[in-house]
């Protein structure tokens, strides 16, 4: 197990480069030149050079990709062109409010969901079922940017129990990460619902009846197990997502995070602040699918061994 | 003494499909009983039905009694049919390779059953796990029991299957096909496992197969299905020298033989109709030699025949088809 864990974390090096090329590549491919901003308007050529030598714009392609990967690697992320602080600052200030959101969303959705499928699939064709199930399909075709902005409207306007907005204390981050949370909710009572039934299905199932194992226990000790294999790398996967994807969220909430700050960042074509952002979430990708397998080679020992 | 397993006009449906129709058979302790018949001819469907295990495929009983020790398991709670499975019938299934839980290790799945129904505590289910692994000839037992199904061959993994049936010290064992997913040459050692256990251990088997080499070799008597009904049921060294039931003897001529000239294997024409599409009258006569009139006209009854045999035909005997 350790041996594969190892070997599958050094399979991310070549990834992490992969991506860090896209990511440096594509930004000196959108137009727009933020030097332009910086100077006033009139300046010369030489205080446009200047500039540009100062950024290491004047550099061959190549070489500027490697001066800022070599910084990067040293946890420089730069200087951020707009606000004149380093990008570390920005990112460390957003980071914990990004995590805080997906950490708990995540967890939010994944208690929530598991317990949910489980239900359903234990009553399949039942009302718990048809409940259950009606809820998903509601849950899950209503846009989070809505959902947020009407548990904004219920619990915030009418009842008062929770700040409209803004990232002070605890009580603020209840509806963020319920409205992220729904929507993954809804996903994970789908498939593990779907994994649980079909598992149930198979022939190992039928002989652990023919055991005499009481049914309760042959589902959620035995099928269980076997359905949340999908469940969690599924699960695995949402967390970059969530990281980047919370971005229309931390807007309606007014909440700092990584997708508020790369957004800004966009508009303000400030590169370092961008390029950081996105190493980030891909980073975020990156570990999600890593933990994913890692997660999954833990739960079935047939992974282990095909990889061994 | 009454019968260890009896079934009596047993009819199984599953939502609206009649599968099994006026099911009726008997096997004594220490007595094996082959039941076979072409893949769709309900044998799995009777098999599940003696374990109590319909309603997992959606099947019910609608008719008759299975009669398990002299008590009808039909009428039983559902609780009370669960305690009979792996401690008084044992089963063991068709595929041993999608048998066994993929994620726990071999020992702790035959260990769960006589912990539950022995009330063992787990060092001694152990002890024992070892020993019927022993048994069963299996090497290295300690070794086994902690490996992953996945590390073990077709053969080792149907020995545990046999070993997980046998934890409970059943009465009966229902096996459903137990060596058609086998090479050849395993396929034989699980025959003799199982007719030993019979022997040694006075248990009953119920052995459903369509190999009818493995019947005449281990078999004390034989239930022939045809979609869903009985065809023929008598003691095997009869059925085998002269069949009553024109089925029953085309099954026969479909074991190769010494004298069978190369190429000429025998088969039976035409394949067995689904519950869907059921003939009118006898079911096999669309695909009988010998079949009349009367047989597409009416269903004909199961009659005495023979020395302790039933048959279903308008013409049993044998003649020339």
């Amino acid at each position: 197990m350790l041996a594969y864990a190892i070997r599958r974390s050094l399979m991310l090096v070549p990834v992490f480069l992969a991506v860090s090329v896209i990511i440096f590549l594509i930004l000196h491919f959108i137009p727009g030149d933020p030097i332009d901003n910086l100077l006033k308007v009139g300046s010369s050529p030489t205080a446009r050079a200047e500039i540009e030598a100062r950024y290491g714009l004047d550099k061959p392609l190549p070489v500027q990709y490697l001066i800022w990967l070599g910084n990067v690697l040293t946890g420089d992320l730069g200087t951020a062109i707009v606000a004149r602080r380093p990008v570390i600052d920005l990112i460390g200030q957003a980071l914990p409010h990004s995590l805080a959101l997906g950490g708990l969303a995540l967890a939010f959705s994944s208690i929530v969901g598991i317990t949910l499928g489980v239900i359903a699939a234990l009553n399949r064709d039942r009302w718990p079922d048809r409940a259950i199930m009606g809820g998903v399909l509601v849950g899950s075709t209503m846009p989070s940017f809505w959902l947020g902005l009407m548990m904004m409207l219920a619990f915030s306007v009418w009842l008062g129990w929770f700040p409209v907005s803004g990232a002070r204390g605890w009580s603020s981050l209840v509806l963020p990460v319920l409205t992220i949370g729904l929507g993954g909710t809804a996903l994970v009572t789908r498939i593990t619902r779907v994994s649980m039934i079909e598992v149930a299905q198979k022939d190992f199932v039928t002989l652990l009846h023919a055991k005499g194992l009481s049914p309760l226990r042959i589902q959620l000790r035995h099928v269980l197990r076997h359905a949340l294999i999908p469940v969690v790398t599924i699960l695995a996967l949402r967390i970059g997502w969530i990281l980047g994807g919370a971005v229309t969220v931390e807007v309606v909430f007014a909440r700092p995070g990584l997708g508020t700050l790369l957004i800004k960042a966009l508009a303000q074509h400030d590169y370092p602040v961008v390029q950081a952002s996105l190493l980030m979430l891909a980073m975020a990708v990156m570990i999600g699918t890593l933990l994913g397998d890692l997660l999954q080679a833990a739960m079935d020992p047939r992974v282990r061994a095909a990889l061994a | 003494m009454s019968p260890l397993l009896e079934l009596q006009g047993v009819s199984v449906a599953i939502a609206h499909a009649q599968l099994l129709d006026g099911i009726s058979l008997r096997l004594d302790r220490g007595q094996i009983l082959g039941l076979v018949g072409e893949s769709g001819s309900g044998k799995s469907l009777t098999a599940m039905a003696a374990m109590g295990l319909l309603p997992l495929i959606g099947g019910r009983v609608t008719t008759g009694a299975i009669r398990f020790d002299g008590q009808d398991m039909v009428q039983m709670t559902e609780a009370q049919r669960r305690a009979l499975r792996g401690r008084r019938i044992g089963f063991i299934t068709q595929n041993p390779m999608t048998a066994l839980d993929p994620v726990q290790r071999i020992g702790a799945q035959i260990d769960v059953v006589s912990r539950l129904h022995l009330g063992l505590s787990s060092a001694a289910a152990r002890a024992r796990t070892l020993e019927l692994m022993t048994q069963l000839r299996i090497p290295e037992a300690g070794a086994v029991a902690e490996a992953w199904p996945h590390q073990l061959s077709g053969g080792m993994k149907q020995r545990i299957v046999i070993a997980m049936a046998l934890a409970g010290e059943p009465d009966l064992i229902i096996a459903d096909e137990p060596t058609t997913a086998l090479d050849v040459t395993v396929q034989a050692q699980i025959i003799q496992i199982l007719a030993a256990l019979v022997r040694d251990r006075g248990l009953a088997l119920l052995l459903i197969t369509h190999d009818m080499g493995v019947v005449a070799q281990v078999c004390d008597r034989v239930a022939v299905l045809y979609a869903g009904r009985l065809a023929e049921e008598r003691p095997v060294d009869p059925i085998f020298a002269a069949p009553a039931h024109p089925y029953t003897r085309a099954l026969t001529l479909c074991i190769p033989r010494d004298d069978t000239a190369r190429g000429a294997l025998h088969g039976i024409p035409g394949a067995v109709p689904t519950a869907l599409n059921y003939p009118s009258g006898c079911r096999f006569h669309p695909r009988c030699p010998k079949a009349v009139s009367a047989c597409s006209a009416t269903q004909p009854a199961l009659v005495a025949y023979g020395e302790d045999g039933r048959v279903a035909c308008h013409l049993p005997g044998p003649g020339a088809p």
